[in-house]
């Protein structure tokens, strides 16, 4: 069986968080935790970085904007020159909206698919699901997982770490064939 | 970590400004400044009374505009239940309490109001239509009986909630919490109505054939936008003398930069449309707004609106880095007042000085003499009572507030 994950439940979300700074300080770096309900201040005690998600957005949204500005600079004043209401052909005030309307279309894409990518979703399946006791992560349980992947993984090690660390159950979630 | 934090309890004198503070000395040097800017201002007085009325006006509706972004910050927090701003409302409460202080600054606006408002010497009869049918709500008496009503509403409101919110220092009652709740719903359209045609009274009569619907909106907007800025300047200042350090940390200024980044946005959104409908409707009498203020060297102060007012803060707010930097965030907020100001002299000075800008002594008088005034009676008011409204009964979930 090659393992494709390690599985530590915990009972409280306390025990939980110090579990995680016991993960971070040993120098895990695949690896997560799973609550049924946000912790505050889990993401420092995981020693998470800040996502890149909020340059994505600003790129895209501004790229949205300019995509926007562009098009009916150049459909107006090259393209296809018309004078309305007597406005210049290069009349920017009208442009406004419509900029304005791209940049948030090009951010908001950009925050939906940004974050999907970013999390490699859509996926079908992950072995976690298989934990025999995962499901209740979603209901009164918490886990840390650390994937086989991670550099400093270990079987033993590992599982010795997250007992220490204050883990009630901890088990080997095989790679799903 | 909050979740195993034990609710905390203030105590009063924790969050008040210890005796023989340097603080104490604040109402003294603010009223002291304002003085000599009274003085100075009236003793030049005689020799321009226009300008004076005109230089007054502006004061006194930008420092008026920070007391009514504070009544309403104070409206909208217990409209909506907010739990994360209660560490900082009062300090809103302070400033909201200076707004009887503007009636009586408001005097020598009622003194120069033939110099300021042309409406008030009456139209000759089959001149000028337009005028002739606005009259009704364009006249002397009507004026004054409106500013009364409009200073009554905004002093009751201001003198309600913040004698509520104090009496709840001593008793912790939750009941008072839920009475503010019940009542901040109607103030606010009290406010509303009241701030918006302040703003057609004091600001867009000034061009008595000119009107914008949106007008009342775009004052509010600034107004809000640099209550913001004051708040944080307040905060900062506080805690650089030593005081709410513990109180009032980085999640709490976090808000505080996404409120400023979002009211400035708000701004320019309201401006632009004020500008773009004018633009594109293009009818002489809309248009000659702009026309003011796009001749000349007012030009020059159009662009630095846009420029400074959005597009510089817009980017500068909106890392999330400086919004958790409080002296980052501090300069922004000295920024957006100077803007604040900038906006409120576009409004008011180009029916002054139509060919051009020129800053005036009186200019800097009056910003003297109200900004003294104020400043003097709100530092008083902090001295008071604590800085922090440690009765309510919410205020521990303020003090452990995360941004998740």
């Amino acid at each position: 069986m090659t393992p494709a994950l390690i599985l530590a439940e915990f009972s409280t979300p306390a025990a939980l968080y110090r579990g995680c700074e016991r993960v971070r300080d040993a120098g895990y770096t695949r690896w997560d935790a799973h609550s049924p309900f946000p912790v505050h201040g889990l993401d420092g005690a995981m020693g998470m970085k800040r996502s890149m998600l909020p340059w994505i957005i600003l790129v895209l949204g501004l790229g949205g904007a300019a995509t926007g500005f562009l098009l009916q600079a150049w459909v107006h004043s090259m393209a296809y020159p018309l004078t309305i209401s007597g406005k210049p052909h290069f009349a920017w005030p009208a442009y406004v909206p419509i900029t304005f309307e791209l940049g948030v279309l090009g951010g908001a894409l950009a925050a939906v698919f940004g974050m999907l990518g970013l999390n490699q979703l859509p996926r079908h399946h992950h072995p976690i699901f298989d934990g025999s006791r995962f499901s209740r992560f979603s209901d009164d349980a918490f886990f840390i997982s650390i994937e086989a992947a991670d550099a400093k993984f270990d079987r033993e090690a590992t599982a010795k770490l997250l007992s220490a660390a204050g883990a009630t159950h901890v088990e080997i979630v095989p790679e799903t064939p | 970590m909050s979740a195993v934090r034990a609710p905390r309890v203030l105590r009063a004198e924790q969050v008040s400004i210890p005796a023989g503070h340097g603080l104490w000395r604040l109402p003294m040097i603010s009223g002291a400044v304002g003085l000599v800017g009274l003085v100075l201002a009236f003793a030049f007085r005689g020799g321009d009374p226009k300008q004076f009325a005109f230089s007054w006006l502006f004061a006194f509706l930008f420092f008026l505009s920070l007391a009514l972004g504070a009544l309403f910050f104070v409206l909208i927090h217990y409209a909506t239940q907010a739990g994360w701003g209660i560490v900082v409302r009062r300090l809103a409460e302070n400033t909201m309490a200076t707004v009887p202080v503007f009636a009586v600054l408001f005097i020598p606006l009622l003194m120069g109001m033939s110099d300021l408002f042309t409406w008030v010497h009456g139209v000759a009869e089959g001149k000028d239509h337009l005028l002739m049918s606005k009259a009704p709500y364009l006249n002397t008496s009507f004026f004054v009986i409106r500013a009364a009503i409009y200073f009554t509403a905004w002093s009751a409101i201001a003198f309600y909630f913040f004698r509520r919110s104090r009496a709840q220092d001593a008793t912790g009652q939750t009941s008072v919490s839920l009475t503010l709740k019940r009542i901040s719903g109607p103030a606010i359209i009290v406010l509303a109505l009241t701030q918006t045609f302040a703003a057609v009274d004091w600001i867009m009569s000034l061009d008595p054939g000119w009107y914008s619907t949106i007008f009342g909106v775009y004052w509010f907007a600034g107004s809000f936008v640099s209550f913001f800025a004051l708040m944080t300047l307040m905060v900062v200042g506080l805690q650089r003398a030593g005081l709410l350090t513990e109180i009032i940390g980085l999640e709490h200024f976090h808000d505080l930069g996404k409120l400023l980044f979002a009211f400035t946005v708000f701004w320019a959104y309201i401006g632009f449309s004020q500008f773009f409908l004018i633009w594109y409707g293009n009818i002489p009498e809309e248009t000659i707004f702009f026309r003011h203020r796009l001749e000349g060297s007012w030009k020059a102060i159009s662009l630095l609106l846009a420029a400074g007012h959005f597009i510089i803060p817009f980017f500068f707010f909106m890392p999330r880095t400086i919004k958790r930097k409080p002296r980052l965030l501090a300069l922004g907020a000295a920024w957006m007042l100077a803007m604040h100001a900038v906006d409120i002299y576009w409004l008011v000075m180009p029916l002054q000085h139509p060919h051009g800008f020129s800053i005036s002594l009186l200019d800097v008088a009056a910003f003297l003499a109200v900004g003294g005034v104020f400043f003097a009676v709100l530092s008083r008011l902090m001295l008071g009572a604590p800085l922090v409204p440690v009765g309510d009964p919410r205020l521990p979930e303020s003090l452990s507030f995360e941004n998740v």
